[in-house]
């Protein structure tokens, strides 16, 4: 909700400056000023409204007054007073005065054990009162700052209900008293899977730069894939020996090393001579980790997910090294993931690797099947499109191929995406003229 | 905050339990009830007669009916109930895994939202 109003107020072309501030701001604090403002509360709808309000007003006054020396202090004074005006009205009911709530400042030396607390409210968020399938969404919304028609998307559930879903799931936390505060060791390891969850969320939804907001024509705040980068590092630093956050780690700077924005190219027409290497480098020594302690678990243990999709970014990545992609290689381990977790995605995803390894029958076969299974889903499902597109016109059916690049575009917001599939349509078309 | 600490559980008679695990079962009460108020968190609470005792009563179109039994006709019944005022529900959930009911039964953990003062009805919190 915070992110969205964010683009409702017009901004002048001279205020370049000042919009940059507070977007800056926005991707890189929401979480953490959140984080501390809901703190102590335990009432994150409150505290949303109040970050909302608060960019609201710096977009109104910044380009006026200049950009404060600390932008997320500013955000955080305005924020603050916004809440207590909201808790002095009678509609709010707080177990703890005004008075009594501990809030630290953000740079205070009285920290937790964990130096950003947005990973504090991630835990929170995975609290075993909470139901299960809401935790990682509401991590995606509250501290990631993603909102209710983007984690639908990733759910394959409609925004209404999804949005629905996650005011439910706030109130009860304020309702029932759920608090926000760190869970001890023996917590940390059964919530870890939902914060891994929300981290990878992260890194899967996030918008590449370049994005424009469609009301207001402006590049929308969005987390970025740093962020979940950043979040990675932290949980993997903050454990220690845990495969799954090295893991979801390397996937992450696997990811960053990409560039992104501008047209939008498939990952195996991409040069790989564009990508990072100090990215690479950096994912490469997550991935080693990951498996050090795999490894030191015993023999025969079975890889995590994430451990595995970071390997599938290892075989792409590997490109550089190779010339070319082991497309066997990567089928054996998409079928390993689909063991260990699987989704729709994951489903998809092997499919189109088994088109590239095993030709476009054997792909069409699992992409039949899966519509079989989950015909709604696959029907809105933008991946399951692009897929069979892909399948159909390498098997040499255009008519079929057309018609799902036609369904793809419409299931696609993405203007880079749009582009490249728009391409692909005419090339299609091009070929159905006698 | 206040919790209502519910506690459901299959009713079995005192025949049925024996003189050991009834005087059991007591002690283990009386023990709760004594460390939850040395604990300052104790409101109130009362154990309830078995189910077989109650009435039920509604009121439709002006009329009072009566019913034998309990509200609902299930194999765990409600038998007892503790109100605690503790800070979250991280608390609530550390007394209610101690009750006894929770090793023979369900304990389910309500916040209330007002309760009396002299009979005037207050929020809580």
């Amino acid at each position: 909700m915070g992110a969205e109003r964010l683009t409702l107020r017009s901004m002048s072309e001279h205020d370049a400056d000042a919009r940059a501030a507070a977007e800056l701001a926005a991707r890189a604090s929401y979480g953490r000023l959140l984080a501390t403002l809901a703190a102590g509360t335990g009432d994150v709808t409150v505290a949303e409204d109040a970050l909302a309000d608060a960019f609201e007003q710096a977009l109104r006054r910044w380009p006026n007054d200049g950009v404060p020396a600390s932008p997320e202090g500013w955000l955080l004074t305005v924020a603050r007073n916004r809440q207590r005006d909201e808790w002095k009205s009678a509609r709010h009911r707080l177990a703890a005065t005004l008075e009594g709530i501990e809030v630290p400042a953000m740079d205070s030396p009285a920290r937790t054990a964990f130096p950003d607390r947005r990973l504090s409210l991630l835990l929170t968020c995975a609290h075993p009162a909470i139901a299960k399938d809401i935790r990682t969404p509401l991590m995606l919304q509250t501290v990631l700052g993603f909102d209710a028609a983007q984690i639908g998307a990733a759910f394959a559930v409609p925004a209404a209900t999804m949005a629905q879903r996650l005011v439910r799931a706030k109130r009860r936390i304020r309702d029932a008293g759920i608090p926000f505060e760190l869970p001890g060791p023996e917590a940390l390891a059964s919530r870890l899977p939902s914060v891994l969850e929300a981290v990878y969320g992260c890194l899967s939804i996030a918008a590449p730069a370049g994005t424009v907001d469609s009301v207001q024509g402006v590049p929308a705040p969005r987390p970025t894939v740093a962020e979940g980068l950043f979040l990675a590092e932290l949980v993997a630093d903050s454990l220690g020996n845990d495969a799954e956050s090295w893991s979801l780690a390397a996937l992450a700077a696997f990811l960053l090393s990409r560039p992104v924005g501008g047209t939008y190219v498939p990952l195996e027409e991409q040069d790989p001579g564009s990508w990072n290497t100090g990215l690479l480098r950096r994912a490469e020594v997550y991935l080693r980790k990951a498996s050090d302690v795999t490894s030191e678990s015993g023999d025969h243990a079975t890889p995590g997910r994430f451990q595995l999709e970071a390997a599938i970014q290892a075989v792409h990545a590997d490109r550089v090294r190779a010339g070319r992609t082991e497309w066997t290689v990567l089928a054996t381990l998409h079928a390993a993931l689909n063991l260990v977790a699987p989704t729709l995605g994951s489903k998809v995803a092997e499919a189109a690797v088994i088109r590239r390894a095993d030709g476009p029958l054997a792909a069409l076969r699992r992409l039949n099947d899966l519509a079989e299974q989950h015909p709604q889903e696959c029907e809105r499902f933008q991946p399951y499109a692009v897929a069979r597109a892909d399948a159909l016109r390498s098997a040499g059916n255009f008519e079929a191929a057309a018609e799902c690049l036609e369904r793809a575009l419409h299931l696609t917001a993405d203007e880079a995406v749009r582009a490249h599939l728009r391409t692909q349509l005419e090339a299609v078309r091009a070929r159905l003229k006698p | 905050m206040r919790y209502t600490l519910l506690l459901h559980y299959p009713e079995m008679s005192p025949e049925e339990l024996g003189p050991e695990v009834l005087a059991q079962g007591q002690e283990a009460m009386r023990s709760y009830a004594a460390t939850l108020q040395q604990a300052g968190v104790l409101l109130g609470a009362e154990v309830l007669q078995p189910s077989h005792a109650s009435t039920t009563v509604t009121v439709r179109d002006g009329k009072l009916r009566i019913q034998d039994g309990p509200f609902s006709d299930t194999k765990e019944q409600l038998g007892g109930y503790f109100v605690l005022d503790v800070p979250n529900l991280d608390a609530a959930l550390d007394w209610a895994g101690r009750a006894p009911g929770a090793q023979w039964g369900t304990v389910e953990i309500r916040p209330g939202a007002t309760h009396t003062v002299d009979g005037v009805w207050v929020p809580n919190g």
